[in-house]
């Protein structure tokens, strides 16, 4: 369909726009800096979510590399392309870099554009403390990246980095891979209070938190889980960092230390830490699929409930990542049921989507596109999350590619396809003129069929007891393989014509009105598009503006 | 003090609470295992035999596993890899040590119990495993390991298996007396 003409809902709020119009010109005179340190020095929002989210593209493009790497091997059986030992490293790096340096950034990049736009607030309310934590990122990631070509390699221990393989066994550059983890963790953290402080503090007046789009609420409680367990993760890897360059034993059984400790630990920050990568989407989609649906959300309270409720329980599930490690059965009993338990509140928010849906004047825009195909396949990867959850099955599982086809069905065409719906739907927000719907329509089917071909033979090889992590498997996989290395390289090449829609849209394409979407009724579609990179100095009354 | 730096007050604070809640969990953990006598941490420390009444009508199965671990050329046998005791009754078993390097070396036996739930039944009097070992090059060593398994051990456990895996030592005075310290947990 065409871009829709601007509706009604704008001009009922043109006064608010207005008042960021001349905020506007308030920047021409005194903030704005040319040359190249404007980038470095700037305190903007709007600037670094653009920064944030721009390197969290890259960042997903080298981690894509990566896995290409890996699907060219698999291909077919047998060593053909690289050694084991780089095998390894490619497969640890994709993880870590996709986990820390593509989704959460690009979460963090859309929260530091979307989050003051939407609750009527000029900035982050800390703006400096903003710029410092996104360029703690390039440089955490440059020297990750760097630890590939220092002597020994890079990580090869997997993205979980289990002691003592990342202690004992691991090559000497993993001390730099734990400052690397540190300086995106501290980055992570300070994000994390920024948030937590602009949305308990900088709403306009009138927006009571109830009133919050999903978007904010669900990057509120991520920010709280962000708060919780990076420290959980910054312990972690301070204690290997002791195990291996200062004698202690946390880990090293052979000193009083116990293997099984790390796990604990590092699940007890890696279970929520999945939810920090999907809690947003949840909320990306939430604003979505109203817009295009043309209705109100249904069910605003279950949907905040239901997140804060995800919240807490992902604080009780770590172990479920640990049943095969002997636990008693007592404790397998208790994380069975806990998992199982999540899934109440997310049928819950699955089922809002429907109902939301249900009897809509639905249009399928690219954005649109992408969040449908968010619930359908989501929902997917939450039901093999729930066959993992039963842990009697559970030990038939572990450890097989039927786990690596649950967490990226969650985290592929979960967060990365929210990510990218929230890119198409505020492009033209942030640049003044519509994607290309066309090439848009383009990139979103080549990437449904892409991923769909890549990840769902692996629950088929899972179940057939295909193990995660090698570079060579039996021949009974091969099929099974080749289809998955197809639709890999399909999914990964149509990412090109992503880049290639953004960066047509950032010069130029169909001018956007203010409100760009016909239902889109939140805040942010009150002020002009491309939106002035000062907006709402003074603080618009939301005292009779209609919420959702 | 503005709202906005009250709040960011609160959230270092949680996050203050955060980061001594992950310094905690270490010793907890020990604790926790202590208790529950998971992970075999409690089979590392000496216990009294419990007189009273040996259960004859009742046999269990004791297994003995070892292994050694990367990094010292030990080899660690149990003489007696199986046997049949009565719950209540104590028992001595010997195994044997021997260094084939060609270097003296200190090494060290650290137990398992499994099931877990049978961890805290078993009452060892006397074991190698209680402290570190020093062997000459090519030097053989026997050593006792008195046990007992407690009247109270649960009435679904029939065997229980105990694995000793041999880890090297460093080979100073102070390394080995900060192994005694973070064996005080345990030990």
């Amino acid at each position: 369909m065409a871009p829709q003409s601007p509706p009604k809902a704008t001009l009922e709020h043109s006064q608010s726009a207005s008042g960021s119009a001349t905020a506007d010109g308030f920047q021409e005179e005194h903030h704005y800096r040319s040359g190249p340190l404007r980038w470095l020095l700037t305190t903007n929002h709007k600037e670094i979510g653009s920064l944030y989210l721009i390197f969290s593209l890259a960042m997903f493009m080298i981690g894509g590399a990566m896995a290409l790497v890996i699907r060219l091997e698999l291909f077919q059986p047998g060593l053909q392309m690289i050694q084991p030992e780089f095998f390894n490293q490619m497969t640890t790096m994709h993880g870590l870099i996709m986990v820390f340096g593509a989704v959460m950034p690009g979460f963090v990049g859309l929260a530091n554009w979307m989050i003051p736009l939407q609750i009527g607030a000029p900035d982050m309310a800390l703006p400096r403390l903003n710029n410092f934590s996104f360029w703690l990122l390039p440089i955490a990631f440059t020297l990750l990246l760097s630890t590939l070509l220092m002597p020994g390699g890079g990580p090869n221990f997997g993205w979980t980095f289990y002691a003592p393989l990342s202690t004992t066994y691991a090559p000497p550059s993993t001390t730099f891979f734990i400052f690397a983890l540190h300086m995106a963790g501290i980055s992570s953290i300070l994000g994390a209070i920024n948030i937590i402080a602009t949305i308990l503090n900088l709403r306009a007046p009138g927006m009571r938190l109830m009133d919050m789009t999903l978007f904010v609420w669900t990057w509120l409680i991520t920010a709280f889980l962000l708060i919780a367990v990076m420290p959980v993760l910054a312990g972690v890897i301070t204690m290997m960092l002791l195990d291996i360059n200062f004698g202690t034993s946390f880990f090293n059984a052979a000193g009083g230390g116990d293997p099984v400790l790390f796990q604990h630990l590092f699940w007890f920050f890696g279970h929520p830490e999945v939810y920090i990568m999907i809690l947003p989407a949840f909320g990306i989609v939430s604003v979505i699929i109203p817009t295009f649906a043309r209705k109100r959300l249904f069910g605003y309270a279950s949907m905040v409930y239901a997140t804060a409720a995800i919240a807490i329980l992902s604080f009780l599930v770590w172990a479920h990542h640990m049943f095969a490690v002997g636990l008693p059965l007592v404790a397998e009993l208790f994380f069975m049921y806990t998992t199982l338990l999540i899934a109440v509140p997310t049928g819950v928010k699955v089922f809002n989507w429907i109902t939301t849906l249900f009897r809509g004047e639905i249009t399928f825009e690219t954005p649109m596109l992408f969040a449908l195909a968010f619930v359908v396949l989501f929902t997917i990867g939450g039901f093999s999350g729930l066959m993992l959850a039963i842990a009697p099955a559970d030990f038939q599982y572990h450890d097989t590619y039927f786990v690596v086809a649950h967490f990226h069905y969650v985290l592929v065409p979960g967060a990365v396809f929210s990510i990218m719906a929230a890119v198409y739907y505020w492009l033209p927000k942030w640049t003044g003129h519509y994607p290309d719907e066309r090439l848009g329509r383009w990139h979103f089917w080549l990437s449904v069929i892409g991923v769909n071909l890549l990840f769902f033979p692996m629950h088929f090889a899972g179940l057939a007891g295909m193990p995660r992590r090698i570079p060579d498997y039996a021949l009974q996989f091969a099929d099974f393989n080749m289809a998955s290395s197809i639709g890999g390289f399909l999914f990964g090449f149509s990412q090109l014509l992503f880049i290639w829609v953004v960066v047509k849209c950032v010069r130029g394409g169909v001018k956007a009105p203010a409100n760009a979407w016909d239902g889109a009724t939140d805040l942010e579609w009150t002020v002009p598009s491309p939106a002035p990179l000062h907006t709402f100095e003074t603080p618009p009354d939301l005292r009779d503006f209609k919420f959702h | 003090m503005t709202p906005v730096q009250r709040t960011v007050t609160k959230t270092l604070f949680a996050l203050m609470m955060m980061v001594g809640f992950t310094i905690a969990l270490v010793p907890l953990y020990d604790v926790f295992c202590n208790i529950t006598g998971l992970n075999g941490k409690s089979a590392s420390q000496p216990r009294a035999i419990v007189s009273g009444e040996i259960d004859e009508s009742r046999y269990v199965t004791v297994q003995f596993i070892t292994r050694t671990g990367s990094g010292l050329p030990w080899r660690l046998t149990a003489l007696d890899r199986q046997v049949r005791v009565h719950p209540g009754q104590a028992y001595e078993v010997r195994f044997a040590f021997v260094n084939h390097g060609k270097t003296a070396s200190r090494g060290r036996a650290v137990p398992s119990v499994s099931p877990s739930e049978a961890s805290l039944h078993l009452r060892k009097i006397t074991c190698f495993c209680f402290q570190e070992q020093r062997l000459e090059a090519g030097e053989r060593l026997e050593l006792p390991l008195m046990f007992q398994l407690a009247r109270d051990l649960p009435e679904n456990v029939h065997s229980v298996t105990l694995a000793y895996t041999l880890y090297p030592a460093a080979d100073d005075q102070l390394s080995s007396s900060v192994i005694a310290l973070t064996q005080g947990g345990g030990a």
